[in-house]
C-alpha cells in the first residue's frame, strides 16, 4: 500500500534501507520540505521531566540474580573500543584475545559484541577474529568530527567494509544539521548506508554537541528515516558523551519507531560509561524505556574501553563474595 | 510483556524502623498511656499487626490542651523568635538523622512504598522545618504587620496519605509562629507522627509545646472542639471538613481547611508527549493515588488522545506494584481495607455506568490490600468516577476539542485544589492558569511539593494556605 509513495521518495532519495515505510513516514522523507515539516512536528522533550525521569529509574536496586543476569548481558553488549592516534596493531590483536575471551580464568563469561576500532586497523581486528562471533566494527566518515567532502566519507566507509568490518559507526554532519540543512544529512547517511551494503550502520549524532533533547530526538529520527541500524549517541571525543536522559529519549525514539513501523532498531550509548553500576542503570532504561526485547545485543551496545573490566571485576565479586581488585584483570 | 529480566526483590530491612511492640499517646513532654480503647496499627502489605497504640479520652484531650496552654503562656508565646528557630532546627537536622527510620516505619504503617517514603516524604517533611525555622525570627518581614502575634493553642487534625509529611505541615508553621499543638494523626497511621514526638524530646523542646494524641474521630472532634483551642487545622475529607466549620461558627477560632480534590490534568495536542506521560502517572499513581490533589480527571486534547492513550496504557504495564518495601516497587498497598472497599465500589460504579476500564496486567500479591492501576476511557462529566474523589489509583479520561471546553470541563467540580497543565505554549499555559479554579496549578509537571510554595485550595477543597509566606498568616493573629 505504500508503493506509491516509495516511489516517488526512491526519485529524490533513494530507497530506504529496510523494506518500504508506512505512508506516513514515507511521505516525511518526501523532500527537504517535508523533512522538515516532519522532524520540527515530532512532539517536544521536556528537559526538567525527562531529567527527573532517568533520574528516578536511576534509583532501581538490582541485586543478586538480577545484578549476575545484567552483568553477563552488558558485557555481552560490550563494543570493546580502542580509537587513539597512537593505537597499534599489537593493541588492537591484545584488544580482540580479551574481547574472545574476557576472563580468561573464566571460559563462561560471554565474548563481547563487537572490537571499534579506525578503518586502517580492520583487517588486523578481522583477522583476530573471524569465525569467533565478535564483530567488527569500524568508525568512519572522517570520525569523530565528520569534516571532510562526501567522497572522502564514502572512500572511508568503503575502505572498511571492504577491510572485513561488519559494522560501521558513521558521525552525522553536525554542522549540517544545527543549521537546518536536514536533507543533506539524511542523504548522506543513506547513501553511507548503500555503501556499507550488508555491514551494520551505526550512526552518532554526537549529542554533546546537539544541545537540547528536541534535537536529539529530531537527530535519531533522521537516523532512523535515514535507514541506520543504530542510533548512536556519542563518539566519546566530546564532552558530555553519553548520559541516561539523552539515551532515554533515543530508546523512546527507537520504540516509537517499532510502534509505527513494525521495526526493531538499536541503541549505543558510548563515552563516559564506566562502572558496573552506570551499566545497570542503562539496561533498566532499556527494560523499561525501550521495552525488554530491547535488552539482546543486536539491539542495544555500549560503547566502552574499561566498562568491561569493571563488570568482570563486578562478576568476581557477586560469584565469589569479595572484592579481588583490578590486578586481576587484564589491562590493556 | 515477556519477563526477559527479573529484577530480584531489594527490600529494604524492616529492623531499620525499630519498630516497638507497643505506643504511647505524647503529653506535656512525657510518653503515657492513653486511657482510650487502644488500637491496632496494620500493615497493609501483609495485613500483619504492627504495634498496639494507646489513645486519648476526652480526659486526655484536656489534658493535652492544658499542658499546651501552659507551655505557650509560660515559654513557648513569649521565647524570641531566634531562639525558637534554634528548636526547630535541630527537630529538622534530627529528622534527617533518623531518615531511613522514619521512612521504613513510614512504609509499614502506611503501605507507601520505600522509594516515596525515603525519596519524598521524610526529606519534604524536614525540609518544612528547616523552612519554617527560618521564619521564627523574620515574621514582621512577612508582610502581615510590623510584630504579628501567635493564636496560641493549634488543634491540628491529619490524614493517613501523608502521616509524617502533613503532620510537619502542621506543625512546623505552628511553632514558628510561637504557638503551641496538640495533634491527632490518624486512627491508621500513628507511629510516625510518635516517633516525631521523640524526637521532639530529643531536640529538648520544652514540654507541652507539641502533644501527639492518637485515635479515632472522636478524639479529632474533641481536639477541634475544646474551648481552649485558638486555631483548628483539619486536613481530609471535605465531608468531615464540613462538620468541623459548622461547629466552629462562631466560636472565633480561626480555621484552616485542606480538603479533597478532583484535579484536572489537561494535555494540550503540542504537549511533550513522554513528559506529560510521566507527569500523568505521577499525578494519579503517586502514593496509590492516596493524594488528595492527584490529577485524577485526565483532560486530553482530541487529536492526540489515542496515541496518548496508548502511550500511557504503555507505560502503566510497567509500573511494578507490590511490597512497599521492596526498593523497586512503584506502588505499594491502599492502606486499608476500607478504602480498597471503596475504591472498588467505585470503579464498579464506572463500569455499571458504561466507562471502558482498563487494568494493568501487573502481578498483585496474595496478602495485603492492593488494587492494580486502572485506567477509565470513553468517561463522561456526569459519571460518579468523574464526579467523586476516588483516592486511588484510578485515572478517568476525558477529552477536550477547544482551550475553552477543557476550562469549562476542569471547573466543573465542587473541589478546586489542583490543576496540571500540559503544553510547550508558555502564553496559554498563563491563559489557562488565570482561568482554572485551583489553588494550585502545576505547568508541564505534576505532584510536585515545595515548603516555599503555599498549598491550598478553592471552594469544597478548602481553604486557607500551607506554606510560604501565605501559610504564616493562619497561625498569626493578623
Amino acid at each position: 500500500m505504500a508503493a506509491p509513495s516509495t516511489t516517488s521518495s526512491a526519485e529524490t532519495t533513494g530507497t530506504p534501507a529496510s523494506g518500504p515505510l508506512p505512508p506516513a513516514l514515507a511521505d516525511a522523507v518526501r523532500d527537504d520540505a517535508s523533512l522538515r515539516r516532519f522532524l520540527h512536528g515530532l512532539p517536544g522533550v521536556d528537559q526538567v521531566g525527562v531529567e527527573q525521569r532517568a533520574a528516578g529509574l536511576a534509583t532501581r536496586s538490582i541485586k543478586k540474580a538480577a545484578k549476575l543476569w545484567a552483568i553477563d548481558t552488558a558485557i555481552g553488549m560490550v563494543d570493546l573500543t580502542t580509537l587513539e592516534g597512537a593505537d597499534t596493531e599489537g593493541k588492537v590483536r591484545s584488544l580482540a584475545a580479551k574481547a574472545r575471551r574476557p576472563d580468561p580464568d573464566r571460559p563462561d563469561v560471554p565474548h563481547v559484541a563487537a572490537v571499534c576500532v579506525y578503518p586502517d586497523l580492520v583487517a588486523t581486528a578481522v583477522a583476530e577474529l573471524v569465525g569467533t562471533g565478535v564483530g567488527v566494527a569500524s568508525v568512519a566518515t572522517a570520525f569523530p568530527s565528520g569534516r571532510s567532502n562526501r567522497q572522502v566519507k564514502l572512500i572511508d566507509t568503503d575502505m572498511a567494509v571492504q577491510a572485513g568490518a561488519s559494522e560501521v559507526d558513521m558521525v552525522i554532519d553536525r554542522g549540517a544539521f544545527l543549521s537546518g540543512r536536514y536533507g543533506q544529512v539524511f542523504e548522506e547517511i543513506q547513501a553511507i548506508k548503500a555503501a556499507c551494503g550488508d555491514a551494520h550502520l551505526k550512526v552518532i549524532l554526537e549529542t554533546g554537541e546537539l544541545a537540547t533533547y528536541d534535537n536529539v530526538r529530531r537527530a535519531s529520527w533522521l537516523a532512523l528515516l535515514a535507514g541506520g541500524d543504530f542510533i548512536k549517541t556519542s563518539t566519546g571525543k566530546v564532552s558530555p558523551a553519553a548520559t541516561l536522559p539523552v539515551t532515554h529519549v533515543m530508546l523512546q525514539a527507537v520504540h516509537d519507531w517499532h510502534e509505527s513501523t513494525g521495526e526493531l532498531r538499536g541503541v549505543k550509548p558510548a563515552g563516559g560509561i564506566r562502572t558496573t553500576k552506570d551499566a545497570v542503570r542503562y539496561l533498566v532504561a532499556v527494560n523499561e524505556v525501550a521495552g525488554p526485547q530491547w535488552l539482546t545485543p543486536t539491539l542495544f551496545r555500549f560503547g566502552a574501553s574499561s566498562l568491561l573490566n569493571d563488570l568482570l571485576m563486578q562478576r568476581r565479586t557477586q560469584l565469589e563474595g569479595h572484592y579481588s581488585g583490578p590486578d586481576y584483570v587484564t589491562v590493556d | 510483556m515477556d519477563k526477559v529480566w527479573d529484577y530480584a526483590p531489594a527490600p529494604e530491612s524492616r529492623d531499620i524502623a525499630n519498630l516497638k511492640p507497643s505506643y504511647r499517646m505524647f503529653v506535656d513532654g512525657q510518653f503515657v498511656e492513653g486511657s482510650g480503647e487502644p488500637l491496632k496499627s496494620i500493615n497493609p502489605g501483609t495485613e500483619e499487626v504492627l504495634a498496639e497504640v494507646s489513645t486519648a479520652s476526652g480526659a486526655d484531650v484536656d489534658k493535652a490542651v492544658k499542658a499546651a496552654r501552659r507551655a505557650y503562656d509560660r515559654v513557648w508565646g513569649k521565647m524570641p523568635g531566634a531562639e525558637r528557630a534554634k528548636y526547630i532546627f535541630r527537630i529538622a537536622r534530627l529528622m534527617q538523622e533518623r531518615g531511613r527510620e522514619l521512612a521504613v516505619l513510614e512504609s509499614l504503617d502506611n503501605g507507601k512504598p520505600i522509594k516515596e517514603s525515603r525519596d519524598v516524604d521524610v526529606p519534604t517533611a524536614a525540609s518544612h522545618f528547616f523552612y519554617h525555622a527560618g521564619w521564627a525570627d523574620k515574621l514582621g518581614y512577612a508582610g502581615l504587620g510590623p510584630d504579628p502575634r501567635p493564636l496560641g493553642v493549634a488543634g491540628q487534625v491529619i490524614p493517613w496519605n501523608f502521616p509524617l509529611l502533613m503532620a510537619a505541615w502542621k506543625i512546623a508553621p505552628a511553632l514558628a509562629c510561637g504557638n503551641t499543638v496538640v495533634l491527632k494523626p490518624a486512627e491508621t497511621t500513628p507511629l510516625t507522627a510518635l516517633v516525631l514526638a521523640e524526637i521532639c524530646q530529643q531536640a529538648d523542646l520544652p514540654p507541652g509545646v507539641v502533644n501527639i494524641l492518637p485515635g479515632a474521630g472522636d478524639v479529632g472532634a474533641a481536639v477541634v472542639n475544646h474551648p481552649d483551642v485558638n486555631k483548628v487545622a483539619f486536613t481530609g475529607s471535605t465531608e468531615v471538613g464540613k462538620i468541623i466549620q459548622s461547629s466552629l461558627a462562631g466560636t472565633g477560632k480561626k480555621l484552616t481547611l485542606e480538603l479533597g480534590g478532583k484535579a484536572a490534568n489537561i494535555v494540550f495536542d503540542d504537549a511533550p508527549l513522554d513528559q506529560a506521560v510521566e507527569g500523568i502517572v505521577n499525578g494519579i499513581f503517586f502514593n496509590q493515588g492516596h493524594v488528595c490533589c492527584a490529577g485524577s480527571r485526565l483532560l486530553v486534547q482530541e487529536s492526540i488522545a489515542e496515541e496518548l492513550l496508548e502511550k500511557l496504557r504503555y507505560r502503566v504495564s510497567t509500573l511494578r506494584v507490590g511490597d512497599p518495601l521492596d526498593k523497586n516497587t512503584d506502588i505499594g498497598a491502599i492502606n486499608s481495607a476500607e478504602q480498597l472497599a471503596r475504591i472498588r465500589e467505585l470503579t464498579e460504579a464506572g463500569d455499571a455506568e458504561g466507562a471502558d476500564r482498563w487494568t494493568s496486567s501487573c502481578p498483585l500479591p496474595d496478602k495485603g490490600f492492593y488494587f492494580a492501576p486502572t485506567v477509565f476511557s470513553n468517561v463522561h462529566q456526569a459519571m460518579r468516577i468523574v464526579r467523586e474523589e476516588i483516592f486511588g489509583p484510578v485515572l478517568s479520561v476525558l477529552t477536550f476539542r477547544t482551550p475553552d471546553e477543557a476550562v469549562a470541563k476542569a471547573n466543573n467540580t465542587p473541589y478546586g485544589l489542583s490543576a496540571g497543565i500540559w503544553t510547550d505554549k508558555g502564553s496559554r499555559i498563563l491563559w489557562m492558569a488565570q482561568r482554572l479554579r485551583a489553588g494550585v496549578v502545576w505547568a508541564n509537571t505534576f505532584n510536585r511539593f515545595d515548603p516555599t510554595a503555599p498549598f491550598g485550595g478553592y471552594q469544597e477543597s478548602g481553604f486557607g494556605r500551607e506554606g510560604g509566606r501565605a501559610g504564616l498568616e493562619g497561625y498569626l493573629n493578623v
